[in-house]
């Protein structure tokens, strides 16, 4: 192949990387750390690591610095190999990772503290908001600034899901964190009442929409073909999927706010656009799985693959089961109950955490000049390790779920209720017992690719790549 | 129920630049060819070119892609 003398820029890439594993296991022990919490009351120090405290911290941790991280890492990876071109604006490219990380350090001292905006997965205060607005443009810049730049005709679809990803989280954060300062520290949403709680979960449910799927499906159309070695199962359904899922996904939110006092018909519409999100979901899982099909041999001892396919499976179950509990009838016993927070972890960490894994084990012995990672069988080990964490987290999570909705609506014949809410929390204890456990072997996965990782990197050497012309070009 | 004054026009306006978006890429050639992509990523050889190490796991696939792509490049290099 032809080559330029210029490089892809892998330093970023590389920073990304190692600190969304860094970002994990911070993430995840957090989560560890407050499952505890519940098990043992007595783990709240007060005040600064209590239950209340730590638990924003958790989710800002696995959402925005590791999962963030991961995106950042492999968006810039998949805009420059398809692109064929070196990342544009190298200076705001490195402007991104060292924002972000500000972002990620002034969170981990702001939330123990108890500065909140009391909005969830929007609780960081005014001015880190500020911040990320302007780490989140940048971003844009260098991500649009390399597709404008590419050498190719062509945008292949992940980047289309990058892309919507990157804009829709602009918007959602800018109309969402729109408050008014109080002090430096302390600020009011600009929004007041149902108001508000209509704007949070248009924007709670848009970052699952865009933060934690779009971006996510972006790296599966690229590295599930690229492990397999396949092209994806049709192209054609790829593109069809992105164009469904971003015209239907903005108005599913209020599916979050059912028997509140949000208008009724406001309800209804979120759970009419809840229910019809099912099918480019669908479409994309199938799209993803049957990208194996003629291959499924390579299941049998390929570890990333495993990982990549897994996470997969955990998505198409999680978008079955979202649209379900957004039905207002199955709402009404899912609500406010564990089965919600199990129906979280199954896209966190079946799909989200999975596919990121899958495609940080791809990209870092290529980041480091190596063929390989520094051992295989351990990633076999860690998918394992993982994939039964997660199951008996889900599990655990579904049964206590049902079982506290059933007990929570439960009435005697004389119209009193049978159970008061301390009886569902003590038959709740060892469930949550169970999730801890479930977490616990998540979070050691992650310390074996961190160990796995570390000897990686020892043995190899940072490259950067040549840029190589396109196939197109010279045939 | 004053919000919805902002979130229905925000999602409306939304939607345009969706469309025309859809209506950029679609003039533009974009989505002429639905099966050469997939197959120009896996040409993209990504492996680290250091040492020509013996990866081994998926010797066939890079020429069984080549294949296809030899007839399927063809109507892409009008846009070069």
């Amino acid at each position: 192949m032809p080559e330029m003398q210029a490089t892809y820029n892998y330093t970023v890439i590389r920073q990304f990387s190692v600190m969304a594993v860094v970002w994990g296991i911070v993430g995840m022990l957090v989560g560890v750390v407050i499952a505890a919490q519940l098990v043992w009351p007595e783990l709240n120090f007060s005040p600064y690591f209590t239950f209340g405290r730590l638990r924003p911290l958790h989710t800002n941790a696995v959402i925005f610095a590791f999962g963030g991280s991961a995106l950042f890492a492999t968006s810039y990876y998949v805009v420059q190999r398809t692109c064929h071109a070196r990342l544009f604006a190298g200076p705001l490219a490195a402007f991104t990772f060292w924002g972000w990380q500000l972002v990620i350090v002034l969170a981990a001292i702001t939330l123990p503290m108890g500065m909140t905006q009391g909005k969830e997965y929007a609780e960081l205060e005014w001015p880190i908001d500020i911040l990320i607005a302007i780490v989140w443009i940048a971003y844009a810049v260098v991500f649009f600034g390399t597709i404008a730049k590419r050498t190719v005709s062509h945008i292949y679809v992940a980047n289309w899901f990058y892309g919507a990803f990157i804009i829709a989280v602009a918007l959602l954060h800018i109309f969402n964190s729109a408050a008014v300062p109080v002090t430096l520290f302390k600020s009011y949403s600009a929004y007041a009442g149902v108001q508000d709680a209509m704007v949070q979960w248009w924007y709670g449910h848009n970052a699952v929409g865009f933060f934690l799927t779009a971006g996510f499906l972006g790296m599966m159309y690229y590295f599930v073909p690229k492990q397999a070695g396949r092209p994806v199962y049709s192209y054609r359904l790829s593109v069809v999927h992105f164009w469904a899922l971003i015209f239907t996904y903005m108005w599913a939110g209020p599916h979050h706010l059912h028997y509140t006092a949000l208008p009724e018909w406001t309800q209804s519409i979120g759970m009419v656009f809840s229910l019809i999100l099912l099918a480019p979901s669908w479409g994309g899982m199938i799209n993803g799985v049957m990208t194996l099909s003629g291959a499924w041999h390579k299941l049998r001892d390929d570890p990333i693959l495993k990982f990549l396919i897994t996470s997969l499976s955990f998505y198409g179950m999680s978008t079955f089961e979202g649209p379900m509990m957004a039905i207002k009838t199955v709402n009404a016993l899912s609500h406010y109950t564990d089965w919600t927070v199990g129906h979280v972890h199954s896209g966190a960490l079946g799909w989200v955490a999975m596919v990121s894994i899958g495609s940080l084990y791809y990209m870092l012995p290529r980041l480091f000049g190596k063929p390989e990672m520094y051992s295989v069988k351990l990633i076999t080990v860690h998918f394992w390790v993982a994939t039964i964490g997660v199951v008996l987290y889900i599990a655990s999570m579904w049964i206590a779920g049902v079982m506290q909705g059933l007990m929570w609506r439960a009435v005697n014949p004389d119209g009193t209720l049978t159970y008061s809410f301390v009886e569902a929390v003590k038959g709740s204890y060892p469930f949550w017992a169970i999730r801890f456990l479930g977490g616990v072997l998540f979070l050691s996965g992650m310390l074996i690719m961190a160990y796995n990782m570390v000897r990686t990197i020892r043995g190899g050497q940072r490259v950067d790549a040549p840029v190589l012309l396109p196939a197109a070009q010279h045939a | 129920m004053e919000t919805l004054y902002l979130l229905i026009p925000v999602s409306v306006v939304l939607v345009f630049l969706i469309g025309i978006a859809f209506w950029w890429s679609l003039r533009g050639g974009q989505f002429d060819d639905l099966e050469g992509p997939a197959y120009r990523v896996l040409m993209d050889d990504d492996t680290p070119q250091q040492k020509p190490s013996p990866t081994s796991v998926v010797p066939a696939e890079p020429t069984e892609a080549a294949g296809v792509l030899g007839g399927e490049a063809e109507p892409d290099k009008k846009s070069h």
